[in-house]
């Protein structure tokens, strides 16, 4: 079987429109399962139905489009600082899953945002960040007694 | 007259040391975080969410608008000295603004620019406390097929009509609809779209989605594109004080703007970046110097800033009325009222009529305490923009993910902050605006609880929507809303940009 690429003037426009067919599905197959039924006038699933066929009205206009040139200017995009941001907030989640506490996780984030934007100062970032992340914790957790995710350090106040 | 009385009272409450200091909080914070290029009022109202969480309700929401209108005030700041508009609304702003601040006019800028804001607001406050009882009156008769047929205009006229592409308008919409689906349905108590992950029983939050697409999307983009184009603010020479001539080519511009932007920010057509373009527009027309426009024309700063502030009092006004945000800092400003379980409508003004009437009269004296800040302070103000950049977005990224886990600390919570983070980079960067979604995921659940009372009942008819005639014209207009932008593509033309 010889593999034959699809050449669209349009890229984005495809690729999102499968995207939408693929959400429509996943909403119509929920739909499909749900077993709670009203007495009068629609369940539950009618508004699940109504999005799934919106979505695939929407695909079928992405579809249009990218057989058409593109009517927008896509920039290029520094896909290394996308990265560092993509990092950082990785370092925040993996630091609250694995019960390193908000400090640490806030600390990691701010560092490695500034990372991304070019700043090179990695270890006084990481000073500041901590500075942030400390000042952060005491304000909600002692002033606003609102529960920020606790570990090791957090556990010091 | 009972709105007089209402509204005495509402300053009664509203002078109350307490509530002075969460209105002045308010705008030091709006105006603060207004100033901050990239972020505007729905975010910034959006990140404080989860921190008035436990704090009284009155207040908090009376610091909301404080936000509000300070948003408004440091947007437009932003847009003069630097040329990136913190929202949407202040896009007209920059065009002129920036252009007399780089010939050293930026004082006059910012000046008339803050005035007009004062003026508009001021007018466009006392209209929303007139107005909003005699539609409190019309409201309370609504019956559900009313509300459903109010919130189709508010969908279409929100993505399809003005957007620069119905097509990519209507998919952030679609977006938003899908987001409103998950959860727990709360007439049958049937679940939608949870996978079975028991995070997503109680929904998407309204805030995760904002600060998601508004914050993180913007920190994604800014950083995927900051290397090439840095940008420094321009410093600000010269008096700051408006001469005769400014105040007399400015006056009836900052008029002309509120009388254009506090009916279109009243009905729902979909925020004010409409006001400000057409409020342009017209005083590009009408200027006795036409050809200083697009090189520093004080009227193209004075008319636009005022038909914003206006407009930002006028969706208030469905908002407060309604329970209908027409744009996106209204359904961020919504979701803040019903954290406190408050559910803005005409019942609002029954049952808290003087929260209603506080926060009006909280209004008229943030807006007072935004003039003296934005003038005279006006430098403070500067001095933010001059943060490094890595700094400030990073700072910005700790406080949004604060803010969510705060509000409800999981990490299912922070992947779908960073998830919706992703969208809104890629929607940014494919040009969808982001505003529908926010819309569609708050009023997506109301408008389908709507229309479900009203097909119970009328026992499953559906043509209960098209016999009340209210409901039919409101849907009929819902669909030449729809329908117009394919047939007239030139409409869309109409507006250039959104965010």
């Amino acid at each position: 079987m010889t593999q034959k690429i699809l050449h669209t003037p349009n890229r984005p426009a495809a690729v999102l429109a499968v995207i939408l067919f693929a959400i429509a599905t996943i909403t119509y197959w929920d739909a499909s399962h749900m077993k709670v039924r009203a007495t009068y006038g629609m369940s539950a699933s009618a508004a699940s139905y109504f999005v799934a066929i919106l979505f695939v009205a929407l695909a079928i206009g992405h579809l249009v489009t990218a057989f058409k040139p593109s009517d927008i200017d896509v920039e290029a995009a520094d896909w290394m600082a996308v990265g560092w941001i993509g990092l950082a907030l990785a370092g925040l989640i993996g630091s609250i899953w694995l019960g390193g506490g908000f400090i640490l996780g806030s600390t990691l984030l701010f560092a490695l945002t500034a990372r991304a934007f070019g700043r090179k100062a990695l270890l006084a970032d990481l000073c500041l960040g901590a500075v942030i992340g400390v000042l952060v914790f005491l304000v909600f957790n002692k002033l606003l007694t609102l529960a920020l995710p606790q570990g090791p350090l957090e556990r010091l106040f | 007259m009972d709105t007089f009385s209402f509204l005495l009272d509402g300053f009664a409450l509203a002078i109350q040391p307490a509530n002075l200091i969460y209105a002045a909080i308010g705008v030091l914070i709006g105006t603060a975080v207004g100033v901050l290029p990239g972020i505007g009022p729905a975010l910034t109202v959006a990140l404080l969410l989860p921190v008035t969480f436990k704090l009284d309700p009155g207040g908090s929401i009376i610091m909301f608008a404080g936000i509000y209108y300070g948003g408004m005030y440091g947007g437009s700041t932003t847009a003069i000295l630097l040329n990136t508009p913190g929202e949407s609304a202040s896009v007209v702003t920059a065009l002129e603004g920036n252009k007399m601040a780089r010939a050293g006019r930026g004082g006059p800028a910012l000046a008339t620019a803050a005035i007009g804001s004062f003026v508009a607001a001021l007018i466009a406050t006392a209209g929303l406390a007139v107005l909003a009882p005699y539609l409190v009156k019309i409201a309370i008769k609504f019956g559900p097929w009313d509300y459903f047929g109010l919130m189709l205009i508010a969908f279409v006229t929100v993505s399809a009509t003005f957007g620069s592409s119905p097509l990519r308008g209507l998919t952030s919409l679609a977006f938003g609809l899908w987001l409103g689906l998950m959860g727990i349905d709360q007439l049958t108590g049937q679940a939608r779209l949870t996978f079975g992950v028991p995070e997503l029983l109680d929904g998407v939050e309204v805030t995760t989605l904002a600060v998601g697409l508004f914050a993180i999307g913007e920190a994604f983009f800014v950083a995927s594109r900051h290397l090439y184009k840095p940008e420094k603010p321009i410093p600000v020479k010269g008096s700051i004080w408006m001469t005769k001539e400014d105040w007399k080519r400015s006056w009836k511009p900052w008029l002309r703007g509120t009388v254009i932007g506090f009916p279109i920010g009243a009905l729902p057509a979909g925020g004010a970046e409409i006001p400000t373009f057409l409020s342009y527009t017209i005083e590009r027309k009408l200027s006795r110097k036409p050809e200083e426009f697009g090189r520093g024309a004080i009227e193209g700063v004075a008319g636009p800033e005022a038909a914003n502030n206006a407009s930002a009092a006028g969706t208030l006004v469905p908002l407060l009325t309604l329970g209908l945000p027409t744009s996106a800092t209204a359904a961020v400003m919504l979701a803040g009222f019903q954290q406190y379980n408050i559910q803005p409508g005409p019942l609002l003004f029954t049952q808290h009529a003087d929260l209603v009437w506080g926060l009006v009269a909280s209004l008229f004296i943030a807006n007072v305490m935004l003039l003296v800040l934005n003038l005279p302070l006006v430098g403070m103000w500067v001095k933010l923009l001059k943060i490094p950049l890595p700094w400030l977005y990073a700072g910005i990224l700790v406080f949004a993910s604060m803010g969510t886990i705060a509000a409800n600390p999981s990490v299912t919570e922070l992947l779908l902050l960073t998830g919706f983070g992703v969208v809104g980079f890629v929607m940014r960067r494919y040009d969808y605006p982001i505003a529908p979604a926010v819309v569609g995921l708050i009023l997506g659940p109301l408008a389908d609880s709507a229309l479900r009372r009203s097909l119970q009942i009328s026992l499953g008819d559906p043509m209960i929507l098209l016999q009340h005639p209210s409901s039919a014209i409101m849907i009929g207009i819902a669909v030449i809303a729809l329908v117009a932008p394919f047939v007239f593509r030139g409409l869309s033309k109409f507006r250039q940009d959104e965010d």
